[in-house]
């Protein structure tokens, strides 16, 4: 019997799930992909927002500057990529102009530290990538943006660490109210716990069904994102969001932690839950949008693209909280700004579940901290010769655009890569402007032989997901 | 291979592939004999390895030989010829001293991080495939679509399938030599999508790769759509309009497991444009004069990196002339600078190299816009020949005498691409 079973290894399972396991508890996360992350955590923008964007009202509005506050020391702790780069929101026009004082004077209200109307000649100086034809705009200095695939793997890791049992390839099909506990039935066996939290981002109104509860649903909106050429470094050195709508923050442009710039996402209802194409109209909304803040950016310069689904719910907010259902809790409609939101939602549930009865007894030998990757490529010459003395692997170049050497490799696969995607999201290896062309085969023997898995069996990211097919005959 | 305590080379060339090897030979002939190849592949060759069809060396060794053969000829004679080959070798740089010695700097397993000096450098690193995520094609992003490099790796090197229902899009040579692979494999092609109204591939490989299998060619057809969630389902193909938009309309659905992609090839010059050499925007490769030097005193290219070939004995032809200039360069032999500057005209989407010199006979390699037939190519006043037909995917090339030069008074030099006049004739 676990105390608390987490369904979905998502950013906000995976923070619970961490959160958690500081305290003498017996724990799982059921996640249905063959790692975590792999959902919309994967997609999500990256971006740890400064929080003015939220009313008080609500409460990803209240739990938004929290959470940004928590990066800091979650990010010494656990090694993941993150910097506070700034944002700024830009007026495109005088008439725009109104909206960035209300922003201020919301943001001030909130406590978002730091905030600062620019007028169109300062923001010339400090971003003159930028259109001249801009306005002005509002600087938060405490915005910052993460690789939130490498977050959800430090997290997840971080918690095994400390005990918590993570089970891939498990989707919940059926869940069972007994006398005293819940029984999570998934595609591979059964699991009691006394709580259950469901993190199940798209699918988490589905999720609430199997225990009788139907008071909301889900609407996914799908975002497209296209991320460009890495030669594009330092066109923009903070975050640029245009002056917000009703639907989404707009279509921003994202300077990722490894310099690669991504622009995006767009926001378009969708009623399919797995509906994760992108579209001509989807490339065409974000370019047109883009090159009216930032003439020099061109759809030609797209290496790849990619769409993800926020999981709004029918509330617009999110819904977290006990249910009727006696140890079922909500995790559900964390859409923008839940990554910022991450760290807090983890304390905010960690509490709910103190009401509800789980005793929390802190753990004496709990380790906060896990090594993150080792960004070679980043590094000076000096400490690149140190490593190669260490371990020569760090000589030897598997991804010749990202320059990820082997060592990161297998670095990868002992930090719990089991596919492709798992290496590229922790090594950056097929990331680049080739798309893995050359370092995929590469790769695919490095897994198989440390996974002790035919060749053929190697895949994108689980699933039906493979790569090659064994000739008939050999 | 490498003489390990030797750090100072007369010509360190950069990629084994057949421009590379083709360099050092160069300037073995013109007696540097202090040259060094560094590949980062675990053998040189190039992507010659994974080319096990035939039809390479028709030119250069007036036979045909397969990839593999190609590649084995010149490394032994690069062997014979006290050539230093350094496998396995990443150059991560190159840096250039004030007195114009090269350091370059180079990651390999055994070795870990090292320099060798260099006085001249001939960059020889090939070109890269276009991927999906150039050109954006809608849709998920299952797995099964890959380049048709790739793919060719993954059946002739590693002995596996890339899948067994395939469609191609684009129709550059790696695509057409995959489709007619991938059926004697007992795999299905769907057909090949390609967006222009003509091949982007060599007639012979349209002929011998698609007609003599029944693969059909969809020209000005291309992909609009990739259904699939882990895997490849279909794709959504759609004849395209003049303004090269699908036509949905007209879309209809190919079931299939796997995409090829064969859309370009991209001359790799990051190293190239990290050393702010100057790069001509329509073949992505370095403006290079008349001796193959980059505009960087000292350093060379050659080969896929410079413009994309369409046959390997051109690019070993334009390798020896570099590896050759480069070999002189290293022993301190500085030619004049080249006087006449050659440039683009009508239907001309290129020309290699960019400058030229009265003193010497040259080469010139060119690629049209547009096709065209019958038609006449004009150098400026000095030659006109009327051709049989130009083909953006033919490379053309012809050669220039000095003495034609000699009386040539003038900055630039023209190249157009016309048709024939009223009255002209094609003979």
């Amino acid at each position: 019997m676990y105390d608390v079973a987490v369904i979905g290894g998502g950013v906000i399972g995976c923070s619970i799930a961490r959160e958690l396991s500081r305290f003498q508890l017996r724990i799982v996360i059921l996640e249905k992909y063959e790692e975590v992350s792999f959902g919309t955590t994967k997609t999500n923008s990256g971006i740890i927002h400064a929080g003015h964007h939220d009313s008080i009202e609500t409460l990803k509005g209240r739990l938004v500057v929290k959470g940004n506050a928590l990066y800091d020391k979650l990010s010494k702790e656990l090694d993941f990529a993150f910097r506070r780069i700034g944002e700024l929101v830009v007026a495109r026009t005088e008439d725009e102009l109104p909206e960035l004082f209300r922003l201020k004077k919301q943001g001030d209200e909130k406590g978002v530290p730091g905030l600062e109307l620019w007028d169109k000649e300062r923001l010339r100086v400090e971003e003159p990538n930028l259109s001249s034809s801009l306005a002005g705009a509002l600087l938060s200095p405490s915005a910052g943006v993460v690789n939130p695939y490498e977050l959800a793997n430090a997290l997840s890791e971080n918690a095994v660490d400390n005990g918590v049992d993570l089970k891939v390839n498990s989707e919940v099909e059926s869940i069972s109210i007994e006398s005293s506990h819940l029984t999570v039935h998934t595609s591979s066996e059964t699991v009691k716990a006394r709580f259950v939290i469901n993190c199940a981002g798209v699918f988490a109104d589905k999720i609430a069904g199997m225990v009788g509860l139907h008071d909301f649903t889900i609407h996914p909106r799908k975002g497209e994102e296209y991320m460009l050429d890495k030669r594009l470094k330092g066109l923009v050195r903070r975050l640029i969001f245009p002056v917000p709508t009703k639907q989404s923050k707009g279509i921003l442009i994202i300077p990722t932690f490894d310099g690669t710039i991504m622009v995006g996402p767009t926001a378009r209802n969708t009623e399919d839950r797995f509906d994760v194409s992108t579209t001509y109209e989807g490339s065409s909304e974000v370019f047109s949008s883009v090159e009216k803040i930032c003439p020099s950016i061109k759809p030609r310069d797209t290496i790849t693209e990619f769409a993800g689904l926020r999981a709004v719910s029918s509330t617009n907010d999110f819904i977290i909280g006990q249910t009727r259902v006696k140890g079922f809790i909500n995790v559900a409609g964390i859409q923008s700004p839940g990554l910022t939101c991450a760290p807090a939602i983890a304390i905010y549930v960690r509490d709910i579940l103190k009401n509800e009865g789980l005793k929390l007894t802190r753990k004496k030998d709990f380790k906060p901290r896990v090594r993150g990757p080792e960004r070679f490529a980043s590094l000076s010459e000096e400490q690149q010769k140190r490593l190669i003395e260490k371990n020569s692997l760090f000589a030897k170049i598997v991804c010749r655009c990202e320059l990820v050497t082997e060592a990161e490799i297998h670095s990868s696969i002992d930090h719990g890569a089991r596919t492709l995607d798992g290496i590229k999201f922790r090594s950056r290896a097929g990331m680049g402007r080739c798309q893995g062309s050359f370092c995929e085969p590469r790769c695919m023997d490095i897994l198989s032989k440390r996974l002790d898995k035919p060749f053929e069996n190697i895949t994108k990211r689980g699933g039906d997901s493979w790569i090659v097919r064994k000739m008939d005959n050999n | 291979m490498l003489e390990r305590n030797r750090k100072k080379y007369g010509v360190v060339v950069v990629g084994g592939g057949p421009a590379g090897m083709g360099a050092a030979l160069g300037a073995r002939d013109y007696g540097e004999d202090r040259v060094l190849i560094l590949d980062r592949e675990p053998e040189a060759g190039g992507i010659l390895n994974q080319c096990i069809h035939s039809g390479f060396g028709i030119h250069y060794f007036k036979e045909e030989l397969t990839g593999p053969e190609y590649a084995e000829r010149f490394f032994e004679k690069v062997i014979d010829s006290d050539v230093d080959v350094l496998t396995g070798s990443y150059v991560s740089g190159v840096s250039i001293d004030s007195n114009g010695t090269k350091r370059v700097r180079i990651m390999n397993e055994k070795l870990g991080l090292m320099t060798v000096e260099a006085r001249a450098v001939v960059l020889a690193m090939g070109c890269r495939e276009r991927t999906r995520g150039a050109i954006r094609i809608p849709g998920t992003r299952p797995s099964g679509i890959l380049t048709a490099g790739l793919a060719q790796k993954f059946v002739n090197l590693k002995g596996y399938l890339p899948g067994k229902r395939i469609a191609i899009l684009g129709s550059g040579d790696i695509g057409l030599i995959m489709a007619r692979r991938l059926t004697i494999e007992g795999c299905h092609v769907e057909g090949v999508f390609e967006l222009m109204p003509y091949s982007n591939g060599l007639t012979r490989n349209v002929v011998q790769c698609l007609d003599d299998f029944n693969i059909p060619l969809h020209l000005s057809t291309t992909v609009a759509f990739i259904h699939g969630r882990d895997r490849l389902e279909k794709v959504t193909v759609a004849p395209v309009n003049n303004d090269l938009k699908p036509d949905m309309t007209k879309a209809w659905d190919v079931a299939c497991d796997t995409l090829l992609m064969s859309i370009g090839l991209i001359p790799e010059n990051e190293l190239t444009q990290n050393l702010g050499i100057n790069l001509d925007v329509v073949t992505g490769g370095p403006w290079v004069s008349s001796t193959m030097e980059t505009s960087m005193p000292g350093m060379f290219a050659c080969g896929n990196v410079l413009h994309v070939h369409d046959l390997v004995d051109f690019v070993t032809q334009e390798a020896l002339l570099a590896g050759r200039f480069a070999g002189e360069w290293a022993q301190g032999i500085r030619r004049p600078k080249d006087s006449i500057q050659l440039v683009p005209g009508e239907n001309v989407r290129y020309c290699v190299p960019h400058t030229l010199s009265p003193e010497r006979e040259h080469t010139i390699y060119l690629r049209c816009k547009q096709a065209m037939k019958p038609c006449k190519i004009r150098i400026g006043n000095l030659i006109e020949k009327k051709l049989k037909f130009v083909f953006p995917a033919e490379m053309i090339m012809f050669k220039i005498k000095p003495d034609l030069l000699d009386r040539f008074h003038g900055e630039t030099l023209r190249i157009d691409i016309l048709p024939l006049e009223k009255g002209e004739e094609y003979d």
